[in-house]
């Protein structure tokens, strides 16, 4: 059918919208079942930052337990005589604890954090298309993942509690619920991810159908923002790793209600099989949680230091060789599981691959800072603390795919540090420098910067107390999800770092209020922001702040990559993609705003 | 405007697909290794399964295929009534290829054959049924969406929706169903013939 011209069939010609149109859409079609991918990111930035406070309220829950083991959480009474007798928190609801801050974290908030809140908001504006491909089911993909989380949440509240096989969900502790003492909680637990897992499809095809086909005139694949690339990178994941996911969770689920057998050694199932479709789905994970991050921190640096990124092809090079060789290295998250010790050389041989196009950003980052004009506004020092954080956690999974050395730390608190300061020094930190820096543009105010700088040395400092002794204790043998260290003697003399690593947390928890304060202050008392306030070139700094609905008057025309910053011979430090050579303005710089 | 010569609604069923590759690649997989770990759980097909009713079953799907592609033929060419006409045999060999499935269940699950695993009690093991119903349910599962897809397709077709320029909703259609039937293919041959 490559004859087909490109009209025929259902027509991709996009609809601009009319200058000076009234828009005259419902209250309910224009906030809540709206097809606008301005509004789906926002509702995706509320929701996940609502799961991203859950799953930090059970961090702290955690937190205590380690730190003052035994000891009655203030104010622990309304968890209930079941889970917490007297607020002192039981084994097996520490297990759901550990088990839920993972799964809340991981598909809650910060997989929908980078991929729907940054995918939407930036996707259309970035390649200057009026919307999504597939608008109706963008708002479909908001829409499934609601429900999801929410019956996540409601495993809390069914007998049993919610599930306690820890985020991996390693069968037969999961397939069967006398193991755990959960019953209800880790169907719902299955139900939700396999549901989640539908959210994640519709996005993923509407990223790449909207990447590949609705650039803008100009917007050639070199000149997208790498935002887009890493984007467009992690949708092929999410396309390809969450099927097998699925499949695995309904093998899963089948086990628990219908009595299959998969994963259950007494007929003959293979808990291995599990692990091995887990990983294949859970390595790729890894990746759809760090590219978009990468894109976010290029964006922000390059512009922070007012200089083109640092060798922008490579980039572009290293984030699809990351994606692909994060298929082939699943298996070193398994040296220790019994499965043939021969994989585990080619394991760990992929897995330093892996650190070749990593330290190819790496340097980048640095290249583009070095003698940079650099402007420390909150979005960089975000920006900045990612890059830092990203080495240190980069280099301990380095140390971990080491199959030596990973028979001594598996499954310890090296783990736990390695994993945090990848995805919360790594990704969070650069979604806070995405919220800080694209929040003018969709809600058309600043967010206040003195507030913002105490929440970023805030967040840091504790940041770093928190999970930077977790390597320690992991080297000293804590286990990681262990409820009680003081159970053995050798762990003991760890109980000072674990308190210290406790009251750090409380403090690290405390300092996001911060952040909500400014978040939601600024939403109404914000300084009005202006089209362009970081001086910055891609697409959606020609329009006002927020953009109007179909963003686009006409469609721009590109004649530049996004990072041309401090280029000779003008007399300002940046150069709009959309900007004619000759200095006429181009279509699209003006919005349509009445 | 930058891009493929591919319309989005065709590009996005191409991707669609690739991660309905990815599924069932999963359930096959799983299928294989514990094939491989337990071969004495599986029985010789003809043993248990009724394989000549599912050959003539798997021809129908296969001719299903075909019609569709002579209805999105005729669309093409602006041919309304061969679009509806084709459609509708469409509808019926896959609405028929469900029922049959749907009577072969019972007839196994009359024998012992069942997906629980204690109260297996046909030839093998119980992990012959458990991958068996899982698989091939999945499958059914997804002709049976696609049944559904078609009447949808169906009658917009009878309100004269598509025309020679605008067939798009008939070719992703067409696209959806021929995967549908190419993984019937391999389950066919990795289930009832190896």
């Amino acid at each position: 059918m490559s004859t087909v011209p490109i009209e025929v069939g259902h027509p991709s010609v996009q609809h601009w919208a009319e200058p000076g149109h009234a828009d005259d859409r419902s209250f309910l079609r224009k906030y809540v079942f709206s097809t606008d991918h301005k509004v789906i990111g926002c509702q995706f930035l509320f929701m996940s930052l609502f799961f991203l406070l859950v799953g930090g309220a059970l961090a702290m829950f955690i937190r205590w337990q380690l730190g003052w083991p035994g000891t009655p959480v203030p104010g622990g009474a309304f968890l209930g005589e079941a889970k917490a007798p007297g607020g002192i928190i039981l084994p097996e609801f520490y297990n759901s604890l550990v088990t839920m801050h993972g799964t809340f974290m991981i598909f809650f908030a910060i997989m929908p954090l980078l991929v729907g809140v940054f995918g939407n908001w930036l996707i259309p504006l970035h390649v200057g298309a009026a919307d999504m491909a597939f608008p109706r089911l963008n708002m479909a993909s908001f829409w499934t993942a609601v429900p999801a989380g929410l019956i996540m949440l409601a495993s809390f509240f069914v007998t049993g509690g919610a599930s306690a096989a820890g985020w991996t969900s390693y069968a037969p502790l999961s397939a069967v619920p006398e193991y755990s003492g959960v019953y209800m909680g880790q169907k719902l637990w299955c139900i939700s991810l396999i549901v989640l897992g539908f959210a994640s499809l519709m996005g993923a095809v509407n990223y790449i159908t909207t990447i590949v086909n609705m650039r803008a005139p100009g917007m050639t694949w070199m000149r997208l923002p790498l935002p887009i690339w890493a984007l467009f990178i992690t949708a092929i994941l999410v396309l390809l790793a969450i099927p097998v996911l699925t499949g695995a969770l309904i093998m899963l689920l089948f086990d628990q209600t219908i009595g299959t057998t998969f994963f259950l050694p007494p007929d003959g199932g293979q808990p291995l099989m599990w692990q091995h479709l887990f990983w294949y789905f859970g390595h790729p994970e890894v990746y759809i949680l760090i590219l978009p991050a990468m894109g976010i921190a290029s964006e922000v640096l390059s512009n922070g230091s007012r200089k083109p990124i640092f060798g922008y092809r490579f980039m572009v090079y290293a984030i699809v060789a990351i994606a692909f060789l994060g298929w082939i290295v699943w298996g070193h998250h398994m040296f220790q599981s019994g499965m043939n010790p021969y994989l585990g050389a080619t394991f760990m041989t992929s897995t330093m691959i892996i650190a070749v196009p990593s330290a190819i950003k790496v340097f980048n980052w640095l290249g583009t800072l070095y003698r940079g004009n650099i402007h420390f506004h909150t979005p960089m020092l975000n920006a900045i603390a990612f890059v830092a954080m990203f080495v240190i956690g980069g280099l301990s999974g380095v140390f971990m795919a080491s199959t030596p050395v990973d028979i001594y730390i598996h499954d310890t608190y090296f783990i736990v540090a390695h994993i945090h300061y990848v995805l919360f020094g790594g990704s969070l930190f650069a979604i806070f420098a995405g919220i800080y820096f694209w929040y003018p543009k969709f809600f058309g105010r600043m967010m206040n910067p003195v507030l913002g700088k105490i929440h970023f040395v805030l967040t840091f400092v504790f940041y770093n107390l928190v999970f930077f002794p977790m390597h320690n204790l992991g080297l000293d043998g804590m286990m990681r999800r262990i409820y009680d260290p003081n159970q053995y003697e050798f762990l003991q003399p760890l109980q000072p770092m674990n308190t210290l690593i406790s009251v750090s947390a409380l403090l690290l928890g405390a300092a996001q209020l911060i952040f909500m304060f400014n978040f939601l202050w600024s939403l109404r008392r914000g300084k009005k922001a202006p089209s362009n306030p970081w001086n910055a070139n891609s697409l959606e700094w020609t329009l006002p702040s927020p953009p109007p609905h179909g963003n686009f008057a006409t469609m721009p025309t590109v004649y530049r990559g996004p990072y041309e910053y401090s280029s000779p011979g003008r007399d300002v430090d940046y150069w709009p993609q959309s900007e004619p050579p000759d200095g006429r303005r181009g279509g699209g710089r003006e919005g349509v705003r009445a | 405007m930058e891009g493929m010569k591919v319309y989005n609604l065709k590009l996005g069923m191409w991707v669609f697909l690739l991660s309905e590759v990815m599924f069932f690649s999963s359930l096959i997989g799983a299928y294989i290794i514990l094939r491989f770990a337990h071969p004495e759980q599986w029985a010789e097909p003809n043993h248990v399964l009724n394989v000549p009713l599912t050959g003539f079953n798997t021809f129908m799907l296969i001719c299903s295929s075909v019609t569709m592609v002579k209805a999105f033929a005729a669309i093409e060419h602006g041919d309304q009534a061969g679009l509806r006409k084709w459609l509708i045999a469409t509808i019926i060999l896959g609405a028929a290829f469900v029922g049959i499935q749907v009577y072969e269940y019972i007839k196994l699950a009359g024998h012992g054959f069942v997906p629980v695993a204690a109260s297996y009690a046909a030839e093998g093991g119980p992990l012959y049924g458990t991958t068996f119903y899982t698989m091939t349910g999945f499958h059914g599962a997804h002709v049976t969406i696609g049944v559904l897809a078609l009447i949808f397709t169906a009658v917009k077709a009878f309100r004269g929706k598509y025309s020679a320029t605008d067939y798009g909703g008939v070719e992703i259609m067409g696209l959806y169903w021929h995967f549908v039937d190419l993984v019937w293919i391999i389950l066919f041959t990795i289930v009832y013939l190896i």
